[in-house]
């Protein structure tokens, strides 16, 4: 195999290894959303105001997969 | 690769905007969407406080909900005194609220996926808030490095990562933004090229395969709405956070 071809098989393998961080978030939102499910059975009428706090660390969690995904695609388009 | 193949980030190109007086000084459709967002804010506040009825209609409901709510963000983030930034969240909000909802439809551009975009708004934030520290308590802001209660053998380890954390703000709060809009954009291109792939390559069978990621495509322009609207609140109490950091030290 040619020097080239061999650099875009590691730009792939490489962008697919980048995903990897995403099993972290998922980890984190699983935790966000159990810890918030169980939150509201015990206390079903702070729901609304819990629910604020948990969007939040959802889209503050979220964004950890997406810097892995940002680095995925750095690595395939540059 | 053989057949028609995914661009997923033909779409985020630059084209310029507004024929040939904009492309004479390099208006671009980016800034048409944000001409577009601006526009929209204010008309929105034109139309639905002209009336100032008691009873409010629609549009007028809207505009109040709108008000209330980020009056509410600011009050109970940055404190009583909090009001006097309210101007800059609220249109932190709207302008980013609208930007990325201008982005949903088709044919239009979402202009909070360029990180050149975001990363000037964050880094305004930035500057300002590190501004109204310096402003509020003058050098003593820079005790905010120093966490109270340490013991003083651990200052020079932890003064160094306070600081990097500090400085770390607009990097995560700009590429929160931007990615989270590009990924939405991508996926979507990536879910359309699916149904592209599928009919060009499998014929009548495709074309009945192709109903699934159409569905999913569906599906994600909820997702896509829910960020949209998380996003820029997101983006507003980070910026709520950091001034109450300025204006209280912690």
């Amino acid at each position: 195999m040619d020097p080239a071809q061999t650099a875009l098989l590691a730009k792939d393998i490489g962008g697919g290894l980048a995903t990897i961080g995403v099993a972290g978030a998922g980890v984190g939102i699983g935790n966000l959303f159990g810890a918030f499910v169980s939150a509201v059975g015990r206390n079903p009428a702070a729901r609304d105001t819990m629910f604020r706090d948990v969007l939040l660390g959802f889209a503050l969690t979220e964004a950890v997969a997406l810097y892995a995904l940002v680095i995925a695609l750095i690595i395939l388009f540059t | 690769m053989a057949g028609p193949s995914i661009d997923a980030l033909g779409q985020f190109r630059l084209t310029t905007g507004l024929g040939p007086v904009g492309a004479s000084v390099n208006f671009t459709n980016s800034n048409e969407a944000m001409l577009g967002a601006a526009v929209i804010i204010v008309a929105l506040f034109a139309v639905g406080l002209r009336a100032g009825a008691i009873v409010p209609g629609r549009v007028q409901a809207l505009v109040e909900i709108l008000y209330e709510f980020i009056r509410s963000m600011c009050l109970d983030t940055i404190g009583e005194d909090g009001m006097r930034f309210f101007p800059l969240v609220f249109t932190l909000f709207t302008f980013i609220l609208l930007g990325n909802m201008i982005g949903l439809f088709p044919y239009f551009f979402a202009f909070t996926s360029h990180i050149a975009v975001t990363l000037t708004l964050a880094m305004f934030v930035f500057v300002f808030t590190t501004g109204v520290g310096f402003y509020t308590h003058g050098f003593k802001f820079l005790k905010f490095f120093v966490p109270p209660g340490v013991p003083g053998w651990l200052l020079p380890l932890l003064v160094p990562i306070e600081i990097i954390s500090y400085l770390s703000r607009p990097v995560s709060l700009s590429i929160r933004l931007f990615a989270n809009m590009t990924a939405g954009h991508v996926m979507w291109e990536v879910f359309a090229g699916f149904m592209i792939l599928l009919t060009a390559s499998l014929g009548v069978f495709g074309i009945i395969a192709a109903i699934i990621p159409l569905g999913l495509n569906v599906a994600l322009v909820a997702l896509e709405l829910l960020v949209a609207g998380l996003q820029a609140y997101v983006f507003a109490i980070l910026t709520c956070l950091y001034l109450h950091d300025a204006v209280h030290m912690h």
